[in-house]
């Protein structure tokens, strides 16, 4: 889809240099940079090993490499790739909410990374998907023909992955136009940003709060602490806070990794961003926090705390949301932002375990026989977040996305 | 000015189609037994003696392996038998107990399918289209009786669980289940028709069964009917379940989505417009637009 975007810019514009379009396209392929890097050597392995496993899963059959049973029909892939890896790219509606509709500028050297890796977020956990699916070519049927399973709330979530895609490849788009040099490209699609802008936020926050959602007719197949009506907006408050963590956490290394790249201004203003955002996410964290405290004593659960479950949701909610709201208000009074990134990884951690306790480990918790991920699984998981670090990379280092915008930008305007 | 009146015209047409979309999310879950009047089956466990033909005929009529004859008492049905009759030791002897698909009145299969392939069709059966299906097995998630059942070790895998015979209907009267019955266990009829006809015997040998008809409100009715002699618990039934649907569940988080369009988007232009003098304060920083 992106392919094609660059396609339809590229006639409206004068290339650098003179070059033809798929000689530049061509040259930009190529990689940039040493090859044999650690993180190279890592994931190369991993993704071959990942695809292998993927050719596996389509000729034999998903249980062929998962454990999914016929008791827990959801895993590792939906409960992490999908589920807590949304929950991570809502970053993009949080960051764009702060510098498009509150106008907060000082922001606004964060918003196309944060939005790139929600936009590649949401490409790699719905590609995962289709691994997820027993009949991957009927993915469509939502979408088209006569099949509109409209009283389903999973056909709400993926009609917002797919718009919400689209909105923030809109949201993006400029930096595309910029790369190309597409500069009435540009124009036109940068005129667009506070629509879509205005229409992701909207869908987020109804497909964060839909794949909590989801859940709510497994009633009595999870865990009473993780089930109550208030999944939705549990899911909803508690993206806020695991994607700005996922915004500190991420821009904590791109600063590193690619230092080159960040201007002398953003680079200096980058701990004034950190601690702005540790604000926010301890405040939107106290109020997950309170949120859960009542519904846990609406529901009048004190009896199950004796119970392992009991103590596994202690250890969530004290170790991995409370704790690290203490941390991140230390920080922020503190202006210390290593302990910010600390609390911001404790944070993402917690997010995780939120999540999985909802869709797999809090999933029919009596059950005499357990699901546990097969090692398989695990290394598709991380082929596919080792392939979209690599796409981000590829990204990051061809267009203005850290990087300032060219000159012609700012003149145009 | 002109690209924010025309992205106010672009939400107020999403809006409206969200508000259409909504309506027909309220229509497509409305078919209660209000409505209409299904057929199901009352199974009389007092009379069923356990000899699995059910199993063997459901077996042959879905083209499934045939049931071996070593069985452990207690099984669950799976991708390879839509029916299984387990066996449990209660203070009132030895007692049967048929399990296969309960075709709930308002199946949560049918309303978490995207695709529609999870339907409940007209007349009571709830059936599986597998050109609809994508295979997400969200409808396992929801199933409050966990029937349905994924072919993992497939790579066209479906979904199986019993449908009633929904094929086998066009031509024969009953379902193979209740057709083959040796000793009238199982009754195939209107749900309404059953309903009476189970608390008749309850009434008329009230020393035979436990005063309880399992999946008149269960889960809000089911298509299939238990009578027993014993409480439903000491037969592996799930008896915690809730007397509404379980849609009805999902229904007030669907109900607000077209209220969250039409306002949200509202209240975000109404900020950026409070706010949009920031931008002139600060001229010297760059800007999008």
């Amino acid at each position: 889809m992106r392919r094609k975007k660059m396609k339809n810019n590229t006639q409206t514009l004068t290339l650098p240099q003179g070059q033809t379009t798929w000689k530049f396209l061509l040259s930009e392929m190529k990689p940039k940079g040493k090859f044999l890097t650690p993180f190279n050597l890592i994931s190369i392995p991993v993704m071959l090993l990942g695809l292998v496993l993927i050719v596996i899963r389509f000729w034999k059959g998903i249980g062929s490499i998962t454990n999914l049973t016929q008791d827990t029909p959801w895993g590792l892939w939906i409960g992490f790739d999908v589920v807590t890896g949304v929950a991570f790219a809502g970053g993009a509606y949080v960051i764009t909410f702060m510098v498009y509709i509150l106008n907060l500028n000082k922001y606004h050297s964060i918003v196309r990374v944060t939005v790139l890796n929600g936009f590649l977020a949401y490409v790699f956990y719905a590609g995962a998907l289709l691994l997820d699916l027993g009949r991957p070519w009927h993915v469509i049927n939502p979408v088209i023909g006569n099949s509109f399973g409209t009283s389903s709330v999973l056909f709400l979530v993926a009609w917002h992955f797919l718009l919400y895609m689209l909105a923030e490849l809109i949201e993006f788009s400029p930096a595309i136009a910029e790369w190309l040099g597409a500069k009435r490209a540009r124009k036109i699609l940068s005129g667009m940003t506070l629509a879509a802008v205005i229409f992701g936020i909207t869908l987020s926050t109804l497909h964060q709060s839909g794949l909590g959602a989801l859940f709510l007719m497994a009633k009595g197949k999870i865990h009473p602490l993780w089930y109550s009506e208030f999944i939705p907006i549990m899911f909803f408050v508690s993206s806020t806070f695991a994607g700005l963590s996922m915004v500190i956490f991420e821009g904590s290394i791109s600063h590193r990794v690619f230092s080159d790249q960040i201007s002398e201004k953003n680079h200096k203003a980058q701990h004034g961003i950190i601690n702005g955002l540790t604000k926010i996410c301890a405040g939107a964290m106290f109020a997950y926090f309170f949120l859960q405290l009542l519904v846990f004593i609406h529901e009048q659960h004190w009896a199950l705390l004796g119970t392992g479950m009991g103590k596994w949701y202690l250890v969530e909610m004290l170790g991995f949301v409370l704790f690290p709201m203490v941390l991140f208000i230390i920080s922020y009074r503190t202006f210390n932002i290593p302990l910010a990134r600390i609390a911001a990884v404790l944070t993402m951690l917690g997010v995780i375990l939120n999540r999985l306790n909802v869709s797999v480990i809090g999933f029919k918790w009596d059950m005499a026989i357990r699901y546990i991920p097969s090692w398989m699984e695990f290394i598709v998981t991380l082929a596919v977040i080792f392939t979209e670090i690599w796409i981000f990379r590829w990204v990051i280092n061809r267009m203005p996305v850290l990087r300032d915008s060219p000159s012609w930008v700012n003149k145009e305007v | 000015m002109g690209i924010k009146r025309r992205s106010f015209l672009k939400l107020l047409g999403v809006t409206g189609i969200t508000l259409a979309i909504g309506d027909s999310a309220r229509a497509a879950t409305s078919d209660s037994e209000n409505d209409v009047e299904f057929t199901g089956i009352l199974y009389d466990s007092t009379r069923c003696v356990g000899c699995r033909t059910c199993e063997y005929e459901c077996a042959t009529a879905h083209k499934l392996p045939e049931p071996s004859e070593k069985i452990p008492p207690v099984r669950k049905t799976d991708e390879t038998c839509n029916t299984v009759v387990n066996t449990f030791q209660t203070d009132k002897g030895e007692v049967f107990i048929k399990r296969q698909c309960m075709h709930c009145n308002e199946p949560a299969c049918a309303a978490a399918c995207l695709t529609k392939a999870m339907h409940k069709t007209k007349s009571g059966p709830v059936t599986w289209d597998g050109d609809k299906c994508m295979g997400c097995r969200y409808c396992m998630v929801s199933c409050p009786f966990d029937s349905p059942k994924f072919e993992y070790h497939s790579a066209n895998p479906k979904i199986q669980k019993c449908d009633m015979c929904a094929e086998r209907m066009k031509t024969e009267k009953s379902p193979a289940c209740v057709f083959n019955c040796p000793n009238d266990a199982l009754l195939y009829g209107k749900r309404r028709d059953l309903i009476r006809e189970a608390r008749r015997r309850i009434y008329e040998k009230p020393e035979l069964y436990y005063d309880h008809i399992y999946g008149e409100h269960e889960a809000g009715g089911t298509g299939w009917l238990y009578l027993s002699p014993v409480p439903f618990e000491q037969l592996g039934m799930n008896t915690s379940l809730q007397q509404s649907s379980y849609p009805e569940l999902t229904k007030g988080f669907l109900y607000s989505v077209p209220s969250v369009f039409v306002l949200v988007p509202t209240l975000l232009l109404g900020i950026h417009q409070a706010t949009k003098n920031n931008h002139l304060n600060h001229e010297e920083e760059e800007d999008e637009k």
